[in-house]
């Protein structure tokens, strides 16, 4: 347990604690990398989902698609694009949106299709537009498993946010990648309980929302009904 | 392509490095997470907390993983069974949660036939529970064995050998098909390996064919 208490010296070190360098700033970068390939991934792929989810068409294609994601090696994806497009943000960052939308695809169109349709019909009998149906009604109503898929997504996000440095990135993956190459077990096992708990604080995040919102959906707020 | 014919040699023995890790962390998941499943759905209040913990452990980023777990288990970094409990302990995480979904959705009827036709709890679940809820098992295994695959290629940044090296080798020397390779070889070789357990189903719960056939 040396270890432990070595890289928590590492953590609170003030050389490690200030400066560009410092891991605040890498931890920052890597959530700011993070958030951005969801974000990203998001605007490519919820229009997309939609548009799967409400007219059904090119569902196999989709699903499909999520499945053979989850074979491709994010670590040959980083390094594909690292020799690509040269070193630096650029290169991870396609690498991280690609990764990310499967999973952002499935929750979205899963999301709208998951909507009784018998709610939907109602919608249309009322004289709601498609865009108004999709908009008012399957969004909405979709939305928890839409999170769902935003939550599995920024995990792997994070998680391999880390590979980043690897094609000279920032991020704690930096720290990582400093203490591997000079066997320096302290700020190795740092920059892993920083990943770590940055994951953890992101995975508590979402769940504190879903709570959020499955409260809110079975206790409707008393001013709304009539 | 010429790149793949001079070097035919070098990815398959990277493939059986890679195999010789996957293998063992694929089966040794599974073998882990049948008895915590099985306590899970007996146990009320304790599936929520292991269902729960098993995400947070899906939560923990490889690369770290990889890194602190020889520091706990003993191992040296660059040792392959560091490599194989990191991967068992992600395959396990994700396969509790499909294993318990799994024997929950066998249902009280079968459950409560057994045990009035005088079935023991061993025998019921050996028996009865554990076919019914096979083909949800092998589902979540399948999901199992193909994210192994994947992230066995992580190890190499350690030092390990796996079709992983192709990425950081072919990026240090700059070889595109040296990457694109290991990319195409990693897919294959999940895609193998499903295809395999997918036979093993066929073989092992012959009565999920014709529903299959029926259904599509």
């Amino acid at each position: 347990m040396n270890f432990v208490r070595d890289a928590l010296a590492w953590i609170v070190d003030p050389t490690n604690l200030h400066g560009p360098e410092s891991w605040p700033m890498h931890l920052l970068q890597h959530l700011g990398y993070s958030l951005l390939a969801v974000a990203i991934a998001s605007a490519i792929a919820v229009p997309l989902g939609y548009f799967v989810g409400h007219t059904g068409r090119g569902r196999n294609l989709a699903v499909g698609l999520s499945g053979a994601a989850r074979a491709l090696p994010s670590l040959g994806l980083v390094t594909l694009f690292g020799l690509w497009i040269g070193v630096g943000l650029g290169a991870p960052m396609i690498a991280l949106v690609l990764l990310a939308v499967p999973s952002v695809l499935a929750g979205a169109y899963s999301g709208i299709e998951a909507v009784n349709p018998a709610t939907v019909d109602a919608a249309r009998a009322q004289g709601m537009t498609e865009w108004q149906v999709l908009a008012q009604v399957e969004a909405p109503l979709g939305f928890p498993l839409l999170l769902g898929g935003l939550r599995s997504a920024m995990l792997q996000v994070v998680s391999t946010a880390t590979l980043a440095a690897y094609v000279g990135a920032g991020g704690l993956g930096r720290d990582l990648f400093l203490g591997l190459k000079t066997q320096d077990y302290p700020q190795m096992l740092a920059a892993s309980l920083l990943v770590l708990t940055l994951a953890v604080a992101l995975e508590l995040a979402f769940e504190l929302t879903e709570r959020l919102l499955q409260h809110r959906q079975t206790t409707p707020d008393p001013r709304e009904i009539p | 392509m010429r790149w793949l014919g001079e070097n035919l040699g070098l990815v398959g023995r990277l493939s059986l490095a890679h195999l010789s890790m996957t293998l063992p962390a694929v089966a040794l998941s599974f073998l882990f997470a049948l008895p915590v499943a099985w306590l899970a759905t007996r146990w009320r209040p304790g599936r929520a907390g292991l269902v729960a913990l098993s995400g947070l452990v899906y939560a923990i980023p490889s690369l770290p993983l990889f890194v602190v777990l020889p520091m706990l288990i003993g191992t040296t970094v660059r040792d392959r069974w560091n490599v194989i409990a990191a991967l068992t302990l992600y395959g396990f995480a994700l396969m509790v949660r499909s294993a318990t979904d799994g024997l929950d959705a066998v249902g009280d009827g079968p459950r409560l036939s057994a045990m009035a036709m005088g079935y023991g709890a061993l025998r019921r679940f050996v028996t009865v529970e554990l076919p019914l809820a096979g083909p949800a098992l092998l589902a979540g295994l399948r999901v199992v064995a193909v994210s192994t695959v994947s992230l066995v290629t992580v190890s190499a940044l350690l030092g390990v050998a796996s079709l992983g090296q192709l990425f950081t080798d072919g990026f240090q020397r700059g070889i595109l098909a040296e990457v694109l390779t290991g990319i195409l070889a990693t897919v294959l070789v999940a895609w193998l390996l499903d295809a395999l357990l997918q036979a093993l189903g066929w073989l092992l719960l012959p009565w999920t064919r014709r529903q299959k056939g029926a259904a599509t």
